[in-house]
C-alpha cells in the first residue's frame, strides 16, 4: 500500500531507495545532499532489507564502491553535490564505458570551485554533455517536486537496468532541501542473487561452473574494437533518445510564448505562467523531465506555434543551447538566468519574459 | 619442445611432473620474460584451484601491468579505475559476503595513486585480501619513478637517480597499513627463488583462508623484479632486487592473526 508523508527531497530520495529494494548506497557528505547519507544510517536499512549502507572515504571512492556493486548485478546508488560530482566523474565514465547500472543523485548548488551551498542548475553542462572523459552519455532525469525525487529511484532502475547504463538524477539545493507531501511505494524485496544472476548473466557474481568467467571492464586495446564498442554506445544512446524522451506541458495549448524550464525553474515558471496570464500575457511551459534524452522534437513543435521562447535557468545559460538547436533559429529564444546561489522570483520571470521576448 | 608435445608416449601419467593450474586461462601473459608477475599469478590461480573456490572468487584488476590480468585468471574479474579496486572489492565483498574476494595491484596503483583507497579499506577492516606487487617502478608506462622507487634509484623520471630531497621518500606502506586495526595479517614475501615461491603460496593461501574468518584485510606484499624498468637481464634484476629491494623491504610477515610480529 502506497503511504502518505511529508519530507524533504533528500529523506525522499533515501526512503525510496529503501523501498525501492536498492541493495547498496555509498556516500559521503556535503551539503546540501547530507540527509541522504543521515537519513539512511538512521532508519538501518541493512537490519529491515539488507541493504547495505557506507559512508566512504572521499566521493572518488563511492563512486568506485557503485562500480564494484554495479558489477556484481546489484542495484547501487550514490548522492553528492557539484564539488563531489565533479569528483565522481572518473567513476561515471568508468561506469558508462564498463556499461553498468546505476543511479547516480546530484543535489547541485552553486559553482564553480567549492562556489556556495544554495541552490543551482549549473551542472547542466556535465550531466548532459558527458562530464567524465570519452563519448558517453547518461541518461538525466530532472526532479521538480519532492514526489519526483522519491519516483525518480525506481524509474532510474528501471532505466539502468534495461540500458545497461548510469543514470543521474540532476536535483538541486531546493529540491533537496524543501518539504513536500510524498506517496511512497510500497516496499520492494531485494532481489535474490539467484535473481541477479538469471536477469544479469554478465554481472560478475562468481564464474559459471560450466564458464565462461566473466569480466568487467572499460579497457581495450585494440582500437578498432574499441570503436566496435563506442558505436554500440552510441546505438543504444540513439535508441535511448527515442524510446525515453519525457516532459511536461503547462498551458502550451493557446500559448503564444512559451518558457522552457527544469527542475526548481520549471516550479517558479508554474507561478509565472499564472502572473503573465492574469496580465493577458498567452504563455505555456514546457518542462523536460528528461534532460538526456532531451525533448527536442517537442520543443520544436512549438516553433510554428509560438512567437518566442525564454529558458528559465539556474546558471549562465545552459538548456538555451539545446533549446536553440532543437528549433534550429524558427523562432527566437532568449535565456533569463540567476545564478550563485540566486533563485529568480516569478516577477522576475515574467519581466524577462516581457523585455527579454515580447519586448526584445 | 614443440615435437615433444606431440609424441604421446611421452605425455603419459606417469611422466606427468608438472601441469598448469585450470585457473591460470590459456592466454599468453603480457609480462616480460623475467618478470614476477607471471609467478605471483600462478600462485594465486593455485591457490584458488586448490581451495576449490574457482566458481566462488571474484578478482578486481588494477592500472598498470596487471591491468589485463582479468586475461590470465578463469575467475570473475573486474578491471578498476587507476587506484581504485580496493573500494571495488569493499562493495563487493559488502554485497556479496559469501564470495572470495581480492585485489591485485601494483605499486604505483596502491602506494600513489590509491593511497587513500588502500589505507582506508585496511582500516575499515574489509575482510577481502590484497595482493600488492611492488617492484619499485612504473613498468607499464615506461618506468618512470614509483613511490616506492628506491633513494637514488635511476628512472625515466628520475634519470640521476631518486633525490629524496627533491623527491621525497619512498613509502613503506606495507609497514604503514600493518599498523591499522583493520588488518588481520599483513606480509612481504618475494617470487625469485624455488624457496621464496613456496613461502609466498603458502601465505597467499593463508590470505584467501583468513577471509572465511572475517576479521579484516590480509595483505599480501610481493617485492618483485622489473628487467625491462630498471634495463637490467632477468637474472641481474633478481641479484639487483635481493642486493637493493630485499634490505629496504626486508622480507617476512609483519603481522598474524592480528598481532604484530616481534
Amino acid at each position: 500500500m502506497k503511504e502518505l508523508k511529508l519530507m524533504k527531497g533528500n529523506e525522499a530520495f533515501a526512503e525510496a531507495a529503501i523501498r525501492a529494494g536498492v541493495d547498496g548506497y555509498f556516500g559521503y557528505p556535503i551539503t546540501p545532499q547530507s540527509e541522504v547519507l543521515e537519513y539512511l544510517m538512521a532508519q538501518k536499512p541493512y537490519e529491515q532489507t539488507g541493504m547495505v549502507v557506507l559512508q566512504a572515504e572521499s566521493e572518488v571512492a563511492a563512486i568506485n564502491m557503485v562500480y564494484g556493486g554495479a558489477a556484481c548485478g546489484k542495484k547501487v546508488v550514490t548522492s553528492s553535490s557539484s564539488p563531489g560530482i565533479s569528483l565522481k566523474m572518473e567513476g561515471i565514465s568508468y561506469l558508462a564505458g564498463a556499461e553498468l547500472p546505476a543511479v547516480i543523485l546530484n543535489v547541485v548548488r552553486g559553482g564553480p570551485g567549492l562556489g556556495t551551498i544554495q541552490p543551482s542548475q549549473s551542472d547542466y553542462f556535465q550531466a548532459t554533455k558527458g562530464g567524465g572523459h570519452g563519448d558517453y552519455r547518461l541518461i538525466v532525469l530532472a526532479p521538480a517536486s519532492v514526489q519526483e525525487m522519491a519516483d525518480f529511484v525506481g524509474l532510474g532502475f528501471d532505466l539502468a537496468f534495461k540500458y545497461r547504463t548510469p543514470v543521474m538524477v540532476l536535483s538541486d539545493g531546493v529540491i533537496g532541501q524543501m518539504m513536500e507531501k510524498v506517496e511512497l511505494e510500497p516496499q520492494v524485496t531485494r532481489r535474490t542473487n539467484e535473481e541477479v544472476a538469471a536477469q544479469c548473466p554478465w554481472a560478475t557474481t562468481g564464474r559459471p561452473v560450466n564458464g565462461p568467467h566473466r569480466i568487467i571492464t572499460s579497457l581495450e586495446l585494440d582500437s578498432a574494437k574499441q570503436e566496435i564498442h563506442n558505436h554500440k554506445l552510441q546505438n543504444k544512446y540513439k535508441e535511448i533518445e527515442e524510446q525515453e524522451t519525457r516532459f511536461e506541458t503547462i498551458g502550451c495549448d493557446d500559448a503564444d510564448y512559451l518558457f522552457v524550464a527544469f527542475g526548481s525553474s520549471a516550479r517558479i515558471c508554474q507561478k509565472a505562467v499564472q502572473i503573465a496570464r492574469a496580465k493577458g500575457i498567452k504563455v505555456g511551459l514546457l518542462r523536460p523531465i528528461t534532460l538526456f534524452p532531451f525533448p527536442s522534437k517537442a520543443i520544436d513543435s512549438y516553433s510554428k506555434q509560438v512567437k518566442g521562447i525564454l529558458t528559465v535557468e539556474m546558471n549562465a545559460g545552459q538548456m538555451v543551447e539545446d533549446v536553440m538547436l532543437a528549433v534550429n533559429g524558427k523562432v527566437k529564444v532568449a535565456h533569463f538566468g540567476r545564478f550563485g546561489g540566486i533563485i529568480p522570483t516569478p516577477d522576475e520571470v515574467v519581466k524577462a519574459l516581457e523585455t527579454k521576448i515580447i519586448g526584445g | 619442445m614443440v615435437e615433444t608435445f606431440d609424441k604421446p608416449e611421452i605425455r603419459t601419467p606417469e611422466n606427468l611432473v608438472y601441469s598448469k593450474t585450470k585457473v591460470l586461462t590459456d592466454n599468453v601473459l603480457s609480462y616480460c620474460p623475467g618478470c614476477g608477475h607471471g609467478t605471483t599469478h600462478r600462485l594465486v590461480a593455485e591457490v584458488i584451484e586448490e581451495m576449490g573456490i574457482q566458481n566462488n572468487t571474484i578478482g578486481v584488476a588494477p592500472v598498470g601491468c596487471s591491468v589485463l590480468a582479468y586475461n590470465f585468471f578463469d575467475i570473475d574479474m573486474q578491471q578498476a579505475a587507476h587506484g581504485r579496486a580496493p573500494a571495488l572489492a569493499t562493495a563487493i565483498k559488502r554485497l556479496l559476503p559469501e564470495r572470495f574476494v581480492f585485489t591485485y595491484q601494483g605499486d604505483g596503483d596502491l602506494a600513489a595513486i590509491g593511497t587513500a583507497e588502500t589505507i582506508h579499506a585496511c582500516n575499515r577492516g574489509e575482510n577481502i585480501v590484497i595482493i600488492f606487487v611492488n617492484n619499485g617502478i612504473y613498468g607499464m608506462t615506461g618506468g618512470q619513478m614509483a613511490p616506492t622507487t628506491l633513494p637514488g634509484m635511476p628512472t625515466s623520471t628520475s634519470p640521476y637517480g631518486r633525490d629524496t630531497q627533491i623527491m621525497g621518500n619512498p613509502l613503506k606502506i606495507t609497514e604503514l597499513v600493518a599498523q591499522l586495526p583493520g588488518t588481520y595479517m599483513v606480509t612481504r614475501q618475494a617470487v625469485h627463488t624455488p624457496a621464496a615461491v613456496r613461502k609466498a603460496k603458502k601465505a597467499i593461501r593463508q590470505a584467501f583462508e583468513n577471509q572465511i574468518l572475517n576479521k579484516g584485510v590480509s595483505f599480501v606484499e610481493v617485492v618483485s623484479n622489473c628487467n625491462s624498468g630498471w634495463k637490467l637481464p632477468p637474472v641481474k634484476a633478481n641479484e639487483w632486487m635481493v642486493n637493493h629491494m630485499f634490505p629496504f623491504y626486508p622480507l617476512g610477515d609483519i603481522k598474524i592473526n592480528g598481532e604484530m610480529v616481534k
